[in-house]
């Protein structure tokens, strides 16, 4: 029990000193606020997970229900990928590798990095509206009044979710991606079929797919601790729930964008650790 | 000497740089009906929350029987906070589950019964509380609001909890709905011997289910050298005492606020 005591008159100063204290001590005090929550949520993922009937429901928003929006996605950028890169390839007399283009482009990055930034939006939003109108609505309270805790009852499972299953939706966008991305060579643009998955092979190697599919992994966790410390940190009444989903989507982006960087030169020098320089097949 | 159920000693609380509490001491012996009164903003529900262990006071100190909130593990805390229900100004009930999942839920989160167990309990408690068992499968949005509350009381009544805190139990219900409130707080104190705290501003219900009042003000309603505790007594003493204060509060007359509001 904290024994901090201010004293009743204290009031906000206004000097430069102030203004430059807070500027500080903000982006401190949001960082450390993060941590301890996913430290929180890390404590009881080890520890103790709520039953399967609460997990369940929440699988099934996150993965399934995601489902539509991911492959719609995955679809389109197969597709615009095929349309952006033919005319720079036939102009180099290389449209045959259209397929490797493509399917690298997809399982690298397009594909991990749209799902995500989609499911900030469809998932991450939704928690964080979720979450923040429990919290105005004294359901948080609720819930530690009837003996759960609120970290262990909604935030594990949501977490769980984004992160079993937006890898795997991730695969099925580069999947989907891929074929749509066939489908509009081959009968679109008149690529060889064979020269399209030929070349796809030679480019993508399994290093690629799991990289692709460990940056999802963390653009999940991303979203979900985000999204999640959001809503349980939203202001009252509609607006403070509205700021709280739209913060949701803005910080999982950028934070996905930033990750994305990170994660990149990452495995790239891994690949180089381990494999060293990579060859050319042309 | 048997300790308070609750007690708070000398507690604040502040949100940010705004003061609610200052320095707030009172207690709930066991088996007493306590109405808690004031103003609105004048830090009732806080104090009530800070009473079911929701809430950490800035300063000063939570007692349950006797022993500081702050020296129980968190198994402990855990396992007595389930002594003390709290029904919510609004029923807080959870609405992505019917009005049987919520009555069902601190069971199902606590304890290790099976379902048809389960089943009776919430059948019980559904029933105790006037409503049929046809109310099971509705959700809180279909629910009129004194039917959210008496759900919200079945939820809290299920634990079968030792204390319950009521935060504004007849807020916004007209007043057959709110007498029909009042009668189950009766009922429930009668029947479960429990120790109540309702939080309220109809007087009403003060003079149907109290034993004893205490009266908050608001902060910056209050004297440099005035307690924040305006009043503590029996119904009767809050009846005829003579602050002006508690009189426009007891009476619903506006006083001295007429002279603040701008001239018509």
């Amino acid at each position: 029990m904290s024994t901090l005591s201010l004293p009743s008159d204290a009031k906000p100063r206004s000097t430069p000193i102030h203004w430059l204290g807070k500027a500080v001590l903000r982006p401190v005090e949001a960082v450390g606020s993060v941590a301890v929550f996913t430290w929180q949520l890390l404590g009881w993922l080890f520890s103790q997970w709520p039953r399967p009937a609460v997990i369940w429901p929440n699988l099934y928003q996150i993965g399934v229900m995601s489902l539509p929006v991911v492959l719609v996605t995955g679809g389109f950028i197969g597709m615009v990928l095929a349309v952006q890169t033919y005319d720079q390839l036939r102009a180099m007399g290389l449209e045959s590798r259209l397929g490797s283009v493509i399917n690298v482009t997809l399982v690298k990055e397009l594909g991990p990095v749209l799902a995500a930034v989609m499911l900030a939006g469809r998932v991450g939003c939704r928690i964080a509206a979720e979450i923040g109108t429990m919290r105005v609505t004294e359901q948080l309270d609720a819930l530690k009044a009837l003996g759960a805790n609120p970290i262990q009852y909604l935030v594990v499972p949501r977490f769980l979710g984004c992160v079993l299953l937006i890898p795997l939706l991730c695969v099925m966008a580069d999947g989907v991606g891929m074929i749509s991305g066939w489908w509009f060579s081959t009968n679109i643009l008149h690529i060889e079929s064979f020269y399209f998955w030929h070349y796809t092979t030679v480019f993508i190697t399994a290093y690629d797919f799991l990289t692709g599919i460990l940056k999802s992994l963390c653009f999940g966790a991303a979203i979900a601790i985000i999204a999640c410390h959001r809503g349980f940190h939203s202001g009252a009444g509609a607006e403070g729930v509205g700021r709280a989903a739209t913060e949701t989507f803005v910080y999982s982006f950028v934070v996905i964008l930033f990750l994305d960087l990170i994660l990149a030169v990452l495995f790239a020098q891994t690949y180089l650790l381990l494999w060293g320089e990579p060859t050319l097949a042309l | 000497m048997e300790h308070p159920y609750v007690e708070l000693k000398n507690v604040s609380q502040r949100f940010g740089s705004q003061a609610i509490l200052e320095q707030i001491s009172l207690k709930v012996d066991p088996g007493m009906t306590l109405a808690l009164i004031g103003e609105s903003g004048c830090g009732k529900s806080v104090t009530t929350k800070l009473m079911a262990g929701l809430l950490n006071p800035t300063a000063g100190e939570v007692l349950w029987s006797g022993v500081k909130l702050n020296q129980l593990t968190n198994e402990q805390f855990q396992r007595e906070r389930l002594r003390i229900g709290y029904l919510f100004q609004s029923g807080a009930l959870f609405d992505s589950m019917n009005v049987y999942e919520n009555v069902a839920f601190g069971l199902r989160q606590n304890t290790s019964m099976t379902d048809s167990e389960i089943e009776t309990i919430v059948h019980d408690c559904i029933q105790d509380v006037g409503l049929t068992a046809s109310t099971h499968l509705k959700m809180p949005s279909e629910l009129s609001g004194g039917m959210r509350k008496r759900v919200g009381l079945a939820r809290t009544l299920a634990m079968r909890p030792e204390l319950i805190i009521y935060d504004e139990p007849t807020t916004g219900l007209d007043p057959i709905m709110s007498d029909v409130i009042n009668e189950l707080i009766l009922k429930t104190r009668l029947e479960a011997n429990v120790t109540s705290v309702v939080v309220t501003h109809d007087m009403n219900t003060v003079q149907r289910v109290a034993d004893y009042v205490v009266m908050l003000q608001p902060l910056d309603r209050k004297e440099p050298e005035q307690s924040q505790i305006l009043f503590e007594g029996t119904v009767e003493d809050l009846m005829n005492h003579d602050m002006d204060q508690v009189q426009n509060f007891v009476q619903g007359i506006a006083g001295e606020r007429l002279e603040e509001m701008p001239a018509a």
